[in-house]
C-alpha cells in the first residue's frame, strides 16, 4: 500500500489528487493488461484458424469428441461466477463488506466447480486416448491434423485454466481486507482489477466454447 | 442508481444480462446443430461477440468509464487485427508465384 496523502483520505496514494484520478489510473492500467492478454491469447486463436482452415474434416471429426453438455454447463458456471463478481463490486460502491466476502466466495466457489468439470473432460480425453503424444489414437480422417486439434484444445483450455488458477489465487488475498472493510466506495480498486481480469477470463471462455466444441456439429458424418 | 455521484449498476440491470447471456449460450449450443454450413461458424462468432460486448459494456462497466478506455480496447483489437489479417494475408498468397508452399 502506498503512502497516505496528509488530510486522511485513507486509501489515496499521495501521487494522486484524487479518488477519481486513481481510480481511472487503475481502469486504464488494467485495461491495457488485458488488452495485451487479448493479444497472448491471440497467437493461439490464429494458430487455431489457420489449422481449421487447413484442415476442417480432421477439425470437424475432433471437435466432436468433446462433451457438449459438459461445455455447455462450464459456460453457464462460468457467467455465473461473472454475475457473482460484478455483484461484489457493487456491494464495494455500496460499503458492504460482508456482502463483498460472499459474492467473492460465491466466485470461487464457481471457480473450482469449472475447474472440477475441466478436470474431469480432461482426464475422460486421457481414457480415450485423445492426450496428443505416444499414446494418441484417433480413429477418423486426419489422425494427424485430430491431433493438431487436441494440442490447441488442451493449450487454449489450459491456459485459460491457469488463469482461472491464478484468478482464484488473487480472490483469497481480497477476502481478509474485505472483510476488514477495507474496500470502500472510494476506493476499491483491487475489487474493481480483480472483476475486470475475472471479466476477462469469462470472454476468452465465451470464445473457447464455440470454436472448441461446437465446430463441426451441424454435420453429418 | 449512485453513490457519491459514482453510477452503481442495479441488480436488475446485472441480473437481466446475466440471463441474456445464458439465453445467448442455449443459443448458440442449439444453432450449433443446425445445418447452415458456412454459416455455422460466423452465426457462433456473431453470437460470441454478442456476448463478449455485453460483459465488456455492462459488467465491466465501460460504460461508466471515462472514453479513454473504449480507445484502448478498440486499438487493442485494431492489433489483433493486424495479426490475423497479414498473417492469414501470407499463408493465403503462398504459392500465387509457383514457390514457397
Amino acid at each position: 500500500m502506498a503512502a497516505e496523502a496528509p488530510g486522511g483520505s485513507p486509501g489515496l496514494a499521495h501521487h494522486f489528487d484524487s479518488y477519481e484520478q486513481q481510480k481511472e489510473a487503475a481502469t486504464l492500467g488494467m485495461w491495457l493488461f488485458i488488452v495485451q492478454e487479448i493479444l497472448f491469447f491471440g497467437g493461439l486463436f490464429f494458430a487455431y484458424a489457420l489449422f481449421r482452415w487447413k484442415f476442417p474434416v480432421a477439425f470437424n471429426h475432433a471437435s466432436r469428441h468433446l462433451d457438449v453438455t459438459l461445455g455447455t454447463f462450464n459456460t453457464a458456471v462460468l457467467i455465473g461466477s461473472s454475475l457473482t463478481v460484478a455483484l461484489a463490486v457493487r456491494s464495494a460502491q455500496l460499503a458492504k463488506p460482508r456482502r463483498i466476502v460472499g459474492y467473492l466466495l460465491g466466485t470461487a466457489a464457481l471457480g473450482l466447480v469449472f475447474l472440477g468439470v475441466k478436470a474431469y473432460e480432461y482426464h475422460h480425453k486421457w481414457v480415450e486416448h485423445l492426450v496428443p503424444g505416444p499414446d494418441f489414437r484417433f480413429d477418423g480422417p486426419g489422425a494427424e491434423n485430430a491431433r493438431i486439434f487436441f494440442s490447441l484444445y488442451f493449450g487454449m483450455t489450459g491456459l485459460h485454466a491457469l488463469h482461472m488458477v491464478v484468478g482464484i489465487g488473487i480472490l483469497l488475498f481480497l477476502l481478509r481486507p474485505a472483510w476488514q472493510g477495507k474496500y470502500t466506495p472510494e476506493n476499491h480498486n483491487m475489487i474493481e482489477g480483480f472483476g475486470l481480469y475475472w471479466h476477462f477470463v469469462d470472454i476468452i471462455w465465451i470464445f473457447l466454447f464455440p470454436l472448441l466444441y461446437l465446430a463441426g456439429r451441424h454435420h453429418q458424418l | 442508481m449512485s453513490t457519491n455521484g459514482h453510477p452503481v449498476s442495479s441488480v436488475r440491470t446485472l441480473v437481466a444480462v446475466f440471463l441474456s447471456l445464458m439465453v445467448l449460450t442455449a443459443l448458440t449450443t442449439g444453432i450449433a446443430f443446425v445445418n447452415l454450413g458456412a454459416g455455422s461458424t460466423a452465426v457462433a462468432l456473431a453470437i460470441a461477440i454478442a456476448k463478449a460486448s455485453l460483459v465488456v459494456w455492462f459488467f465491466m462497466n465501460v460504460r461508466f468509464n471515462t472514453r479513454l478506455i473504449p480507445v484502448v480496447i478498440v486499438g487493442g483489437l485494431f492489433f489483433l487485427l493486424v495479426l490475423f489479417v497479414e498473417t492469414f494475408a501470407d499463408y493465403f498468397s503462398r504459392g500465387w508465384y509457383g514457390h514457397g508452399r
